[in-house]
């Protein structure tokens, strides 16, 4: 193999033929639910790959939680994240036409600014 | 002897050993087994040359050289690291047993030192002791992964340790100023954080079905304290500095 200009690479003398993993010779992965306040909620983070809780947070804990403000880390299992599938998105297509679901959407809105203005 | 040298024998040797693990691991920066594994070994080797100088702050208070002269111009003869830091990066087997065995001894260190009289060490040690707690717990997780895992894992993990204990032992050198140290309540002293080290690494190596070397064969690799240092020292000291001293006002 052709010497590296880094000194690291060269003492660790590879083999001059490297053979090719196997496909998915590797951990299973863990969902990571980062947490950066106690008291707020737990965003997902992204995934590592571990074999077993105990290591899959404490590479979570570098991976996601290095940089900034951590209270706290939840880790599990991919396997265990049912998901509703992309086929089947079109549940959700009329969703944003429903304002009235949303406390914006309120006809009321009109007289509550109305009457805010009133009071100033 | 008056007590500021003891002191600063004390914080040469802690921070000499940090400065060194953590350019020996930084070396696995990129090359790490995995991404996620790479990211967290390579943090914790920042983490320890971030804790290097804040020692090398306290001494510079103290009237020594600045924190960077102090890490990058000394030879090897003035440095008060142990053998065991200054060995190559080996296999992963060798580098984690390494690891761990320093960090527990690490982490007992500071553990003493939070109550030590020399204030500025003591809320040192309290500062970092999150962050040594989590090098510990890494260290660990990964004995007990590898020790338990499959034979050759727990093979090399058992070698790497009869290997490497009684440069670990080396940690534990006694310095020459350890009554003093002891009587002005500054640090407990080498031969009791020994005990204590033993004392927390046997349940770890015991739950990772790993056996600590035969008592009868332990022969601590001792000289690194006084400047007495293995032939690796120098070489990583020449390629640590090579950037430093092509310009050494060179901000970065």
């Amino acid at each position: 193999m052709n010497k590296s200009i880094d000194p690291r690479v060269n003492r660790l003398n590879f083999p001059e033929e490297i053979t090719e993993k196997k496909q998915l010779d590797q951990w299973e992965t863990w969902e990571v639910f980062h947490q950066r306040k106690r008291g707020e909620q737990h965003e997902h983070a992204g995934i590592v790959h571990a074999p077993n809780a105990e290591m899959a947070l404490v590479m979570a804990k570098e991976t996601f939680g290095r940089r900034g403000h951590t209270a706290n880390i939840w880790v599990v299992q991919s396997i265990h994240v049912h998901s509703t599938g992309y086929d089947d998105d079109d549940m959700f297509s009329t969703t944003p036409e429903k304002i009235y679901r949303e406390a914006g959407g309120y006809k009321v809105m009109e007289k509550i600014n109305k009457y805010k203005k009133e009071q100033q | 002897m008056d007590t500021n040298t003891a002191i600063k024998e004390l914080l040469y040797k802690i921070a000499d050993d940090q400065l060194i693990i953590g350019h020996r691991n930084s070396e696995w920066t990129g090359l790490g087994p995995i991404l996620e594994e790479d990211i967290a070994f390579s943090s914790m080797a920042q983490d320890k040359l971030g804790q290097s100088q804040a020692i090398y702050n306290i001494l510079n208070s103290m009237g020594e050289q600045d924190a960077d002269t102090l890490a990058f111009m000394r030879n090897a003869a003035q440095f008060h690291c142990n053998h065991l830091v200054e060995m190559p990066i080996g296999g992963y087997d060798f580098s984690l047993i390494r690891h761990f065995l320093f960090d527990h001894a690490e982490w007992l260190r500071f553990d003493m030192l939070m109550n030590s009289s020399f204030e500025p060490i003591a809320k040192l040690a309290r500062k970092y002791r999150g962050e040594i707690k989590y090098h510990i717990m890494h260290a660990d997780v990964w004995l007990k992964q590898l020790g338990n895992a499959t034979e050759e894992s727990h093979n090399r993990m058992q070698t790497a340790l009869d290997n490497s204990f009684n440069m670990a032992l080396g940690i534990f050198e006694n310095g020459p100023h350890e009554e003093q140290l002891k009587s002005e309540k500054i640090f407990e002293g080498e031969e009791i954080l020994k005990q204590q080290w033993l004392k927390k690494i046997s349940p770890i190596i015991e739950l990772a079905n790993l056996e600590l070397p035969a008592e009868s064969t332990w022969n601590p690799s001792l000289g690194g304290r006084a400047g007495k240092h293995t032939e690796y020292l120098q070489p990583l000291l020449d390629e640590m500095t090579e950037v430093f001293k092509i310009d050494p006002s060179a901000e970065w």
